[in-house]
């Protein structure tokens, strides 16, 4: 069961409203749609699931419906059709009552412009959820100062929003959202207002906060370097339509079409892609016992001057070249022990292919990915260099890269974002 | 053709209306009757009761309470004046009728303006209405008043709700709207109630806007029980039209003074509270 099931869901602003919705699922155009029944279709047959634990970022120009959706998923804005389910709970079933109830312990959201109360203190704010919920005076206090300390508040519990930096208020509008222990997080541009440098402070925040609070997140954006570096998945939404729905690397390989593809051609790939996602299945390599001769004879059907040696549970041992190989044999040599050279480069998966140039310059062969001592492949210097130079990535070897578990995905320096 | 010979007889309408309303809601303005005097002869007799300077103490305390000792002296010096002109008795009538006739409007007003800041539709009607009521010369309202509910405090109360009420009105509308989109929707957003949202968000926030309503109200029944007072209500207004009819410059001038003074007073201090509540909500 997903923590948040979204089914064809449409919300049409205006009165015929289920008219607009009948043409639009006959597949007529958005604009036709919205001249004839004098409606905005603002989100139009959007579905998805999202699992636990995972953020889920939406990313589109303004206007593209964001808000309108993030709004759906708790029912302030009603889907004009389909269903949302929380938990595997129909809210359209809810009953009002039931529905308030939802909001106060199951879904909680934070605002663009952090939507505090100015009158009431830094720990009134964040109690909100709970003061709602009707949890007595100290118990909400002891919970509000606990989510305040989380986010790095501690000691400004009675002073007042307006007294605040943004990023300051933005933190209270967080520790809010985490008061109430609620397990989905919706955020509508939640960093958009804020500066540059501490936007990408806050970004590395939740990142940390949510290694161990393993929300689900729901996070709005119109930045990618943003959706980027916060989304596991990221759903691109263009005119109300999200018209592709995947990791990072799956965007960047292989843009669903022109629209996301102009999105992502600002993108500073080798900041971005990781050398986990471009990596390719190592073919020459070698076990340590196999020997020299078996060395040469791999060289020479892989056509290649070098081979990297592993143990037989895949750890790097080094690497065997060609000369030292024809020099073991000629010493009558039957190990590769005495010719592995050691100084192999290597990165971590995680590793930003602009930090994988240098080694890759300076090595001979390939660049080994390793994990925890294990080779988990390889890139050649003709696979980084594709991977870098194709910024409209039409992906002849998507499959190789698409890997990688987009939360490997390095925070992008570039900290002005890329606003579409 | 002279369109005078198509004469619209709305005024002849008017008076029909007036007719049935005073014969069959007769049981309502006397029950509306009956609660204002009780009101306003409560009030008055609590004025009245201490003698003059026990009360010019404690309204400058309040002055000074408000707005620091400078505001307070000027009220003590002021309203001492007023006992000391001979108008003590005729001001306190005064300041019972505004006073009274400013919490009726306020408690009618204000929650009709909530009213028309959560319903597009009530807005737009009331819209229209509110413009009638402060553009019609505010003698008219005098004239059903008096119809309605005879001569004396009552019509001039009654006549005073109605003038001073549309600022209550406009403004509470005007600060519920004001309040930032998202604050609301963060209210909502963890499962308040509307109530809840409206008490503990929306009001608190609209506030200030609310009190210079309330301000400008209070200012309005001032002005209007005075004209009342012409016509039976008594009180400061009572002694500037006898100052007028026996062209009686002097006491028209002490009977305008004492209003001026109240004025001053109730002015300054409702905008102080506004003050207050705003500095509240914009910490
Ligand atoms: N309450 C509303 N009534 C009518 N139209 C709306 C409303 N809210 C949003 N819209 C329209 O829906 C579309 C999507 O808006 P929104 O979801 O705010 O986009 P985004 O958050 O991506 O900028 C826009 O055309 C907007 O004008
Ligand atoms: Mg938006």
């Amino acid at each position: 069961m997903s923590a948040v099931d979204v089914q064809g869901v449409y919300k049409v602003f205006g009165h015929k409203a289920d008219a607009a919705v009948e043409m639009l699922r006959q597949g007529r155009a958005r604009d036709e749609v919205a001249e004839a029944t004098n409606t905005v279709p603002a989100v139009i047959d959007a579905s998805f699931s999202i699992e636990r634990g995972e953020i889920f970022v939406v990313m589109g120009l303004s206007g593209s419906g964001k808000s309108t959706l993030v709004r759906c998923l708790n029912l302030m804005h009603p889907p004009t059709a389909g269903t949302v389910s929380i938990d595997g709970r129909d809210l359209m079933s809810l009953s009002a009552q039931e529905l308030r109830r939802m909001r106060a312990e199951k879904i909680s959201m934070v605002f663009q412009h952090f939507g505090l109360f100015p009158h009431r203190t830094v720990l009134e704010n964040a109690g909100w959820g709970l003061e709602v919920r009707k949890v007595d005076l100290v118990e909400r206090n002891r919970r509000a100062a606990e989510a305040l300390e989380l986010v790095g508040l501690k000691g400004w519990e009675s002073s007042y929003p307006g007294e605040l930096s943004g990023g300051m208020q933005q933190r209270v509008g967080l520790a809010r959202a985490l008061a109430t222990d609620a397990d989905v997080l919706l955020m509508d541009e939640a960093f958009s207002a804020l500066d540059p440098l501490i936007r990408s402070e806050m970004q590395e925040q939740l990142v940390s906060l949510q290694q161990d609070l393993q929300k689900t997140i729901v996070f709005i954006t119109h930045d990618l370097n943003e959706a980027m570096f916060l989304g596991d998945r990221i759903a691109i939404m263009k005119d109300g339509r999200i018209v592709q729905i995947g990791t990072t690397e799956d965007i960047l390989q292989a843009p669903a079409d022109d629209y996301v593809r102009s999105f992502v051609q600002d993108v500073d790939r080798s900041r971005v892609l990781t050398a986990g996602s471009v990596m390719e299945e190592p073919l020459a390599k070698i076990l340590v016992r196999e020997g020299p001769k078996a060395a040469l004879r791999h060289m020479r059907e892989r056509q290649t001057s070098g081979l990297l040696v592993v143990d037989k549970k895949r750890r790097l041992v080094g690497a065997a070249l060609d000369d030292d190989v024809i020099a073991a044999i000629q010493r009558g040599e039957h190990s590769l022990d005495s010719i592995v050279s050691t100084g192999v480069a290597t990165v971590s998966p995680e590793t930003p292919l602009a930090d994988c140039l240098i080694p890759s310059a300076e090595s001979r062969l390939p660049l080994a990915v390793v994990e925890d001592g294990k080779l988990l492949g390889v890139i050649p210097r003709v696979t980084l260099l594709t991977a870098l130079g194709r910024p409209n990535g039409n992906s002849e070897d998507g499959a190789a890269a698409s890997s990688a578990a987009a939360e490997d995905t390095p925070a992008t320096d570039d900290t002005t974002g890329t606003e579409v | 053709m002279p369109l005078e010979t198509y004469r619209i007889p709305v005024g002849t309408w008017v008076d029909t209306a007036v007719d049935w309303m005073t014969d069959n809601l007769e049981w309502l303005f006397d029950a509306i009757s009956s609660f204002l005097s009780a009101l306003i002869s409560t009030l008055e007799s609590v004025l009245l009761w201490p003698p003059a300077f026990v009360l010019v103490l404690i309204v400058a305390a309040i002055a000074f309470a408000v707005k620091g000792w400078r505001f307070g002296l000027f009220t003590a010096v002021s309203f001492s004046l007023i006992a000391m002109m001979g108008l003590w008795r005729e001001a306190m009538s005064t300041l019972s009728l505004v006073l009274v006739a400013s919490f009726v409007a306020v408690v009618i007003g204000v929650p009709l303006g909530i009213l028309a800041a959560r319903n597009e539709r009530f807005s737009s009607m009331m819209r229209p209405v509110l413009d009638l009521m402060q553009t019609m010369p505010s003698l008219v309202y005098l004239i059903p008043a008096i119809v309605f509910f005879g001569i004396g405090k009552v019509p001039g109360v009654v006549a005073t709700v109605v003038f001073a009420m549309p600022p209550a009105v406009r403004l509470t509308e005007l600060g519920l709207r004001q309040v930032d989109a998202e604050v609301v929707e963060a209210g909502e957003a963890f499962g308040a109630p509307p109530l809840k949202i409206l008490t503990r968000v929306q009001v608190p926030l609209a506030l200030p806007t609310i009190m210079a309503g309330v301000n400008q109200v209070i200012m309005l029944a001032l002005s209007m029980v005075v004209i009342a007072g012409m016509v039976g209500a008594g009180g400061l207004g009572a002694v500037v039209f006898r100052g007028v009819t026996r062209l009686d410059v002097g006491l028209g001038f002490e009977g305008g003074l004492s209003v001026v003074i109240m004025a001053v007073f109730l002015d300054r201090v409702t905008a102080a509270f506004g003050q207050k509540a705003s500095k509240r909500v914009s910490h």
